[in-house]
């Protein structure tokens, strides 16, 4: 399980994180809702320990990554992987290095295999053929696809998503979201999602955390947020004006 | 507060930040070289970088150095010549393109030209969140990426350096030997009277240490980069400003200890 324990967090004046708590199960997909600038990538970055917290733990099968060095973190990063929002692959690589970097830089298979995997992968978010094209090539939702490609070409326990649907249009969004559903499912993986996106959470999670004011208000099930009683998660869901939530 | 408060405030708070800065700096470059001596190294990495800095920069270092040559030999002849002392226009362009030109403005070039670059590079890879992606990829962004550009600076510069010599010489030969007139004997015999191996030696020890300043600075502001585009075209700027600064300023310093 990875639990969030009363996490503090600011830059400057901003306070961001305010004693948040959660926890993930895994095997599962668990989203993070919030607006725009709520911290959903900032916890998203602790979890993986690109941030550390000023307050507070975040504990990995019990394991307090926030007291870890960065070669004790590494051997925990190892079991993840992440897709982020501009799905970060290397400009200066093909698709093909790019998927093949992290079993490169941690395995020892031969260039053969290596080889096959990429191709597997790639074939695994509907990909075929697209080894040799430079990032520039390709368009957003197959960057996106890419991005996944590599975010589980070690297999990972658990895969982290930062907006994955954010920039898409309707049809490839969804096409995500069910690349998502189905890689979780196929490689059993735990998935971490933060999105603003309130048709992609619906699709893709088992349980979703809504995060408002620096803590999570509410956490439950796809259907348990719908019958949410709580007016910030109704505003936020409805995406209503009027209410807690204030334009700033 | 005060004109007169209010400016001393802001200039301790620039000395401040300046300090605090350069104390990064450092602590990048100790970083840099404990992941120098970690095995294994980026072979592959290295030479793509040592082609960028230094096979690419041949050009644009080929024509400064010559033209530096040949304004030197010609300015130099107009002054020995009140003295009739043109014979000396060889070993003084030799000496000042070995010594301190050559050095100098192959730095000034390779850190408009790959410093500029490295800095551009490292900062979009910050703001499109490739370097975190290294980072949750278990792989030291420092190692993969700064390791290889520091090698490249330091080796490559020395290199463009002693062509930039080369042609320097031979621009001061064109010049002074064709166009003035001066005995080529008397030209090359006075190069090698004057010219010590140490001047050469020195000269390149100097271009080794900028070619450190650039890409280290390059790196560092690259690294560091915040914001979108405007944050990227700053930390280009502020790379190159510092850089060309450090270089000149550690002239100085290293001119008085070497010669």
């Amino acid at each position: 399980m990875i639990k969030l324990v009363d996490l503090y967090k600011s830059f400057g004046d901003v306070h961001v994180l305010r004693g948040l708590n959660l926890e993930i199960e895994y095997g599962k997909t668990t989203s993070i809702i919030g607006r725009s600038g709520s911290g959903k990538s900032v916890l998203l970055k602790h979890i993986i320990g690109l941030l550390k917290p000023e307050r507070g733990h975040v504990f990995i099968d019990d394991v307090d990554v926030t007291k870890l060095d960065e070669k004790e973190m590494n051997e925990i990063r190892k079991r993840f992987g992440m897709l982020f929002q501009g799905s970060a692959l290397f400009d200066s690589m093909t698709v093909g290095e790019n998927v093949a970097f992290p079993l490169r830089e941690h395995s020892r298979l031969k260039e053969s295999e290596i080889k096959q995997i990429v191709i597997d992968r790639l074939r695994a978010v509907g990909l075929t053929g697209v080894e040799d094209k430079m990032p520039s090539e390709m368009s957003g939702g197959m960057k996106k696809r890419v991005g996944l490609a590599r975010a589980i070409a070690m297999l990972p326990e658990i895969v982290l998503f930062d907006e994955p649907t954010t920039g898409l249009d309707p049809v490839m969004a969804e096409a995500i979201n069910q690349l998502i559903v189905e890689t979780q499912k196929n490689f059993n993986l735990t998935c971490i999602v933060i999105s603003h996106d309130i048709h992609s959470i619906y699709t893709v999670s088992h349980k979703v955390a809504m995060l408002y004011d620096g803590v999570i208000v509410e956490y439950g099930t796809p259907d348990e947020l719908r019958a949410s009683t709580n007016p910030v998660t109704i505003q936020f869901l409805s995406g209503n004006i009027e209410g807690p939530i204030t334009i700033v | 507060m005060n004109r007169a408060d209010s400016f001393l405030d802001q200039l301790g708070k620039t000395v401040m930040r300046n300090i605090e800065e350069m104390g990064k700096i450092i602590m990048l470059f100790f970083s840099t070289v404990s992941w120098m001596v970690r095995p294994p190294l980026k072979i592959r990495d290295i030479f793509k970088q040592m082609e960028f800095v230094g096979v690419k920069s041949i050009f644009v270092v080929v024509l400064t150095g010559g033209f530096t040559g040949m304004v030197m030999a010609l300015q130099g002849y107009h002054g020995f010549k009140m003295f009739s002392a043109e014979a000396l226009v060889g070993s003084t362009v030799a000496l000042g393109m070995t010594r301190e030109l050559g050095p100098v403005l192959t730095s000034l070039m390779v850190t408009a030209r790959a410093g500029s670059a490295m800095t551009a590079e490292l900062g979009t890879m910050k703001v499109t969140e490739q370097i975190d992606a290294l980072y949750v990829m278990a792989a030291n962004p420092i190692k993969h990426l700064i390791v290889p550009r520091i090698i490249a600076g330091v080796l490559m510069v020395p290199i463009l350096t002693i062509v930039a010599d080369f042609v320097g010489i031979l621009g001061g030969y064109f010049v002074g030997v064709e166009i003035l007139n001066i005995n080529p004997g008397v030209f090359v015999k006075n190069i090698y009277k004057y010219v010590e191996l140490d001047d050469i030696f020195n000269g390149l020890i100097k271009s080794a240490f900028f070619g450190l300043i650039l890409s280290l600075i390059g790196c560092y502001k690259g690294f560091n980069t915040e914001g979108g585009a405007e944050g990227v075209g700053k930390a280009i700027t502020e790379a190159v400003v510092l850089s060309s600064i450090s270089i000149l300023v550690s002239d100085y310093f290293l001119t008085a200890i070497m010669f």
